[in-house]
């Protein structure tokens, strides 16, 4: 007799109903079932205090669940010993946390020293993963404190691959560093993983980052829930509840347009109805889309005018995309317009409250108008 | 001078005396200090209790000290282990403290790693906490070096006999030149048992001074530049 969760071995990790309340107060991770694939890049996103890192971190038994199990190649890690447990999965962190003592090169070979591999053969190992990781063979000799937060991670990716082991535990790895280099570790990430086929747990609080590297992305949400555990393309096309939709809405767009300010885009006026009317099968609507506002005027999803008579409470409005503060980031405005499924950004006040709707169309040409501006500075310059 | 050069042997060896007396406690205070402050750091009741205590250690006057010693070891009142023990007391109070301070300054990150990596408890406190609470620690190690150097010179009040010997003397003959050649050993011993200290934080502690050295400028840093201007 094998017990079920052994007979698939497509699964690395499981967890099995686990829950990790701390000194009696609400569940950090509430009643959590997951099963993490082998060589895939599974992504724990969510806000702070979902229990994303709690739940990593309770796979290498850094963290002690309170109930619940979880089974590693369908052995239940608590019976196992937790040093040797932590040797067999990589782990890096958000601070790299490197050995400020070591040198780079002593550092990567830290857990197959551990493992008892002697120094000569650990170090060598060390130094051909320096040149895996994207680093120059001199940095080895080097301290940590003497390295770019970039490269700091490297050496922390390259000395949580030192032991070979077959899963990597990544706990928001890359959320110290500046955007571009984040977006280069991302992508040496994932042409890495294209070589090794490791099963990777990645923890983050970026939707981006998350629908970039997860094949699988599973949003956590306060109170240590699990809301939606899919293939990121399915998160982002049909989010199962407005967390979800409010949640991956939030941070998506283009990084850059982050830096440009929003104010000169114009605000268009919108119809709106109000919650308490939706029952009301005389209150008709005359726009395709019409947004739905609760007493106070804050946006609450779209009422199209195909299926108004289908819509009598809120929970059957369609969820709107991302909101725009109005004076807020082209990023945010163009964002809040390709999000929302009319077509129209959604524009509240410093309150929150609707104040009108932004064309994604209008977002595109002042990002076209400051590309302009910012061509012709670069050219004065460089003459 | 001419009684400096006179009395060459006898100012040797009460220099020779002084130093084991304050080298000695200042080991084993040490020794001890480091197991207890782990101890203390693991267990927060434990901790506060011990950090009280050994501040109430170090207020009691050394002069009591070494006359209270030999009742409860049974030694002689001349003994120099009294006043070995002494200060050892008092090097474990003060690095108790400075140990702890020390273990407490290591970033939480880097001690989550080594759990992370997979580093046993013990392992970890001997070839990570240890060595990055060095800098800290020898801070401690210093000031309490001081200390002992200067508190042995007490002990000639009851009679064992250190460079505070010269001080006695010199009082009860009324002989200024002998005193002030005590003072000047006394702080020329202090100096070069901190320069000591110093130069064996420096050869343990390596990593410390190139952290702030950047050499040619980072490439990643260059090529990020680039990218910027260009984009």
């Amino acid at each position: 007799m094998t017990s079920p969760e052994q007979d698939d071995t497509r699964h690395q990790i499981e967890f099995r109903s686990v829950t990790k309340t701390y000194d009696g107060g609400r569940p950090a991770v509430d009643d959590l079932t997951l099963d993490i694939e082998r060589g895939k890049i599974t992504v724990f996103v969510g806000p702070s205090g979902c229990g994303k890192t709690t739940s990593l971190r309770m796979i290498n038994r850094m963290v002690e669940p309170t109930s619940g199990r979880i089974l590693v190649d369908g052995q239940d890690i608590s019976q196992q010993k937790a040093a040797e447990l932590r040797r067999s999965m990589g782990y890096v962190m958000q601070s790299s946390g490197l050995l400020p003592h070591r040198s780079v090169l002593d550092n990567i070979a830290t857990v197959p020293r551990l493992n008892g591999v002697r120094k000569a053969e650990a170090r060598s190992r060390a130094q051909e993963l320096l040149a895996v990781v994207g680093l120059a063979p001199e940095l080895g000799g080097r301290y940590p404190g003497q390295l770019s937060g970039g490269q700091q991670q490297r050496v922390g990716v390259a000395r949580a691959l030192a032991a070979d082991p077959p899963i990597l535990l990544m706990d928001e790895p890359f959320s110290a560093v500046d955007p571009v280099v984040r977006a280069e570790l991302q992508e040496e990430l994932l042409r890495l993983q294209r070589d090794l086929a490791k099963t990777i747990v990645f923890v983050t609080h970026d939707i981006d980052e998350a629908t970039i590297l997860g094949d699988k992305v599973a949003v956590f949400a306060v109170g240590g829930r699990l809301a939606q555990y899919a293939a990121p393309e399915e998160i982002l096309r049909a989010p199962v509840d407005d967390f979800v939709a409010g949640f991956v809405g939030r941070d998506r767009g283009f990084r850059h347009l982050s830096f440009q300010p929003g104010a000169d885009v114009a605000i268009h006026p919108v119809e709106t109805i109000e919650v308490d009317q939706l029952a009301d099968p005389t209150v008709s609507v005359r726009s395709p889309w019409t947004l739905l506002v609760d007493a106070d005027g804050r946006p609450h999803g779209w009422v199209p005018q195909a299926t108004r008579g289908g819509i009598t409470r809120q929970a059957d409005a369609v969820p709107g995309g991302s909101l725009y503060t109005r004076g807020d980031t082209l990023r945010r405005a163009l964002d809040a317009a390709l999000s929302s499924p009319s077509g129209l950004g959604v524009t509240v006040d410093d309150d929150g409250r609707a104040v009108g709707v932004v064309h994604a169309a209008e977002v595109f040409e002042l990002i076209e108008a400051a590309r302009l501006v910012r061509g012709r500075a670069d050219h004065n310059t460089a003459v | 001078m001419d009684w400096f050069l006179a009395n060459l042997d006898f100012i040797w060896l009460h220099t020779r005396l002084h130093l084991y007396q304050a080298v000695v406690p200042l080991v084993l205070g040490l020794i001890v200090a480091v197991p207890v402050a782990q101890f203390a750091r693991l267990n927060a009741v434990v901790g506060s209790v011990l950090l009280t205590g050994s501040s109430i250690l170090y207020t009691i006057p050394s002069l009591a000290m070494f006359v209270f010693l030999p009742v409860v070891l049974g030694t002689r009142v001349i003994d120099p282990v009294n006043v070995i023990v002494a200060l050892a007391i008092y090097a474990f109070s003060l690095l108790v403290r400075a140990t702890l301070d020390a273990l407490n300054s290591i970033d939480d990150g880097v001690r989550q790693a080594a759990v992370a990596m997979g580093y046993t408890p013990v392992r970890r406190f001997l070839t990570v906490d240890l060595p990055l609470a060095l800098p800290v620690l020898f801070a401690g190690l210093r000031v309490v070096s001081v200390t002992n150097i200067s508190l042995v010179s007490v002990g000639a009040l009851i009679g064992v006999p250190s460079l505070g010997t010269l001080f006695t003397d010199g009082l009860f003959r009324s002989f200024p030149t002998e005193i002030a050649v005590g003072i000047i050993i006394i702080l020329l011993l202090a100096l070069i048992l901190d320069l000591l200290l110093v130069l064996a934080e420096r050869l343990l502690t390596p990593w410390t001074r190139k952290v702030a050295v950047k050499g040619a400028p980072d490439a990643e840093i260059m090529a990020l530049q680039a990218e910027v201007a260009g984009s």
